[in-house]
């Protein structure tokens, strides 16, 4: 199965190495991994989609925390989430056709976002399953070109219910 | 006052106490070593920088102090990278320090570059490249904390050779901001509860320690749990030296080249309370066959090996003095009487086919060289082993009854470890009588190290148990290979002379009745010694359990013609 989880990891060169060595040397399989800034400029977010099918999930869990420069992880697969993935699709398409192929992205509420001769960039972004109906759809239509960005998740609820999942205590 | 970065290095050094260290000198390393001349800081000269990261690692070892070894750049690093790894499969608190090539060149091949950092990623507990002077500190700093806290481990600092000639204001951090540095909680009210249960309710518990009871501290707390649950305990290699092995609970080691009644206490228990121990494979065989009938207690520092090899039923996640602390007062006081005597009667049947109870028929067995040097020593010393056959004969035949008092390469399996890790080791612990045991082609990999011995004058006393093979690979292949010995039958030097080379007495022992009065002899002279036993070129260590076996299906020594059973 597929496990979600949060890291929150120091903004620092080579952290993201850290996290890639950590998952090579002990196998663990990466789904999709994506990182970027967060509220803090100390600190990085990175959402890990895992295939926990050989090792479980706290296993998973358990080795991230211990890298340093990993300040908390959150399995978020079984709580509330909002989750986004981005694509952008280059699909062929003659001009005649773009009216209604405007319209199919329309109901995914994607956009085209840029047009040529023969084809049209497609941009969508929503949880994996949507993105994963439009891709269906198009592929039909031939898709030329694709980059998808892998999930980004945050959960859901009010600032009173969030609670960090290991507290950083003071060292030595 | 502004310092040069090689300065603060020191002043680190000085702050964290630290009054020796290991290393090798070189280019981008030169401006540390010279500023160490105006330092009270013990520098020891190796020959080959595998052996500082070893000495570093058995410095630790011994005293549970942080170990600190230092080198230059490019092979200067990459020649600690095995003792590096040596010290992490461990988790020997330890700190290196490495010079690296200037800022300005980072990353175009520079003479002397290599990506130290990138190379220890996976080999260290954390690394960290510094090329600002003013971060140097700071980083050292982190690096002691990080290598002492938690399940210990190597910490790696590279240091650009411009950061160490620049200037900055000394300022050495008490506090460092590590958020993901997590501290130790003592194990949770539940779960101590839920083990209790498990304690009390056990007919057939069994404990397991391993090297967690000396990284804690906890060989007391130990004593007393097994003590007031009339509890046998089993050692893992590491864990000898926790709980006494003349102690009538203590039923020795386990695993691959474990006792045999051992083995069969693991695999009829039905409660294991694993003490700061991982379940490598070695202690475990065959893992799907391994302990089925026991409810499994894991205390363990390190979330991540809790339930990595082995299901387990509670685990106390937790520094294991803390956890006992706790758990002793709320079990019940037992003796489970029915359990000792089937223990005692598989202690019997291996007693009677032990090696030690029977005569060599005129050959020097290696098994005997250890028996008579624990007997020859009062079993009080320091034992510095190096890997192969003899480290398991050590490991069975030298009883150790304190803690820090055997020292070996476990987890990697490093031959070549035992010298340069006993030459830290006598440096941490001056007054303690210190021997190293190794093989003949251990021994060979790192002899170099002679010369550090006598240049440093130590009183270290070397027992070399030369077989004239690389023992435990021609065992391996004696059992699994139709005895096809390749690349195993060793040429070794005259180590009598090799050791008057460097003007260490020597002496080479060949029968039986001559090991206790060399050994003494040994023990006699002031100054290093180093005693060659010849032994049985072809024994084997047993009883074995085959790589992926079940615990229970043992290799069991076969009865010879003409050895008698004396007991």
């Amino acid at each position: 199965m597929k496990h979600t989880l949060v890291a929150k990891v120091m903004d620092q060169p080579g952290v993201l190495n850290r996290v890639a060595s950590l998952f090579r040397r002990r196998a663990f399989n990466i789904e999709s991994l994506t990182v970027g800034h967060t509220e803090t400029p100390e600190f990085s977010r990175m959402t890990i989609v895992v295939d926990t099918a050989r090792v479980p999930a706290p296993i998973v869990e358990a080795n991230l925390r211990k890298l340093i420069p990993v300040a908390e992880v959150v399995d978020v697969t079984h709580l509330p989430t909002v989750d986004r993935d981005l694509a952008l699709i280059r699909v062929r398409c003659e001009p005649a056709e773009r009216a209604e192929l405007a319209s199919l992205v329309e109901i995914f509420r994607g956009r085209i976002v840029d047009v040529a001769t023969d084809s049209v960039i497609v941009e969508v972004t929503g949880d994996e399953q949507k993105v994963n109906g439009l891709v269906e759809l198009l592929r039909a239509r031939g898709i030329v070109e694709m980059v998808r960005t892998g999930k980004v998740a945050m959960v859901r609820g009010s600032v009173a219910e969030m609670k960090p999942a290991a507290q950083a205590a003071p060292a030595a | 006052m502004q310092r040069t970065g090689a300065q603060i290095v020191w002043e680190c050094l000085v702050k964290e106490g630290v009054e020796t260290v290991f290393g090798y000198p070189g280019g981008a390393i030169l401006p540390t070593y010279d500023a160490m001349l105006d330092y009270p800081v013990r520098h020891v000269l190796v020959r080959h920088e595998q052996g500082a990261a070893h000495m570093a690692d058995g410095f630790a070892r011994a005293s549970g102090r942080v170990g600190v070894a230092i080198a230059t750049s490019g092979p200067g690093a990459t020649n600690l990278t095995t003792g590096i790894a040596t010290a992490m499969l461990d988790s020997s608190p330890t700190v290196f320090i490495t010079g690296q090539v200037s800022s300005k060149v980072l990353g175009t091949d520079a003479f002397q570059e290599v990506d130290v950092t990138g190379i220890t990623l996976p080999i260290t507990k954390h690394n960290s490249l510094v090329t600002e002077t003013r971060h140097i500190a700071r980083t050292i700093r982190e690096a002691f904390v990080i290598a002492r806290s938690g399940r210990p481990g190597p910490v790696l600092v590279d240091i650009t050779k411009d950061a160490q000639q620049g200037k900055a204001e000394f300022h050495y951090p008490e506090a460092v901001h590590l958020p993901g540095l997590h501290e130790p909680q003592p194990p949770d009210a539940e779960s101590l509860a839920h083990a209790a249960e498990l304690v009390d309710k056990a007919e057939r518990p069994l404990i397991l320690a391993g090297a967690g009871v000396m990284q804690s501290g906890a060989t007391r707390a130990l004593r007393e749990f097994a003590e007031r649950t009339g509890t046998p305990v089993a050692l893992t290699l590491l864990g000898i030296g926790g709980f006494p092995q003349s102690h009538p609970l203590c039923l020795g080691m386990m695993g691959m080249h474990g006792e045999a009644f051992t083995n069969s206490a693991i695999q009829r228990a039905d409660l294991l309370l694993a003490f700061g121990m991982r379940f490598d494979d070695r202690v475990t065989g065959n893992i799907k066959t391994y302990a089925l009938h026991a409810k499994k207690i894991h205390v363990e520092i390190d979330p991540s090996e809790v339930g990595k090899n082995v299901k387990v039923d509670v685990a106390l996640v937790s520094d294991l003095r803390v956890a006992l602390e706790a758990l002793t007062p709320i079990v019940k006081a037992k003796r489970p009487e029915a359990w000792s005597a089937e223990i005692e009667g598989w202690r019997e049947d291996t007693r009677s086919r032990d090696i030690v109870h029977r005569d060599g028929n005129g050959r020097l067995l290696a098994a005997h060289v250890m028996h008579d040097l624990w007997k020859a020593t009062g079993g009080s010393s320091v034992v510095v082993s190096d890997v192969g056959q003899h480290q398991m004969w050590e490991a069975q035949y030298y009883k150790h009854d304190e803690p820090r008092t055997l020292i070996t390469s476990g987890g990697l399996g490093t031959m070549g470890f035992a010298l340069p890790a006993a030459i830290g080791a006598k440096m941490a612990r001056p007054g303690a009588e210190v021997w190293v045991v190794a093989g003949d082609g251990g021994f060979q990999m790192t002899q170099s190290e002679l010369a550090t011995v006598q240049q440093e004058r130590l009183d270290l006393k070397i027992a070399i148990v030369n077989n004239g093979f690389l023992g435990m690979v021609r065992q391996w292949q004696e059992f699994f290979h139709d005895k096809r010995y390749a690349a195993t039958p060793m040429l070794s030097p005259d180590f009598v002379k090799l050791a008057g080379a460097y003007d260490i007495t020597a002496y080479r022992v060949g029968a039986r009745g001559d090991v206790a009065s060399t050994v003494k002899k040994a023990r006699e002279t002031k100054g290093p010694v180093l005693i060659e036993f010849q032994v049985e070129k072809e024994d084997a260590v047993y009883p074995m359990v085959p790589a992926g076996s079940d615990l229970n299906v043992m290799i069991r020594r076969p009865p010879e013609a003409g050895t008698e059973v004396r007991s």
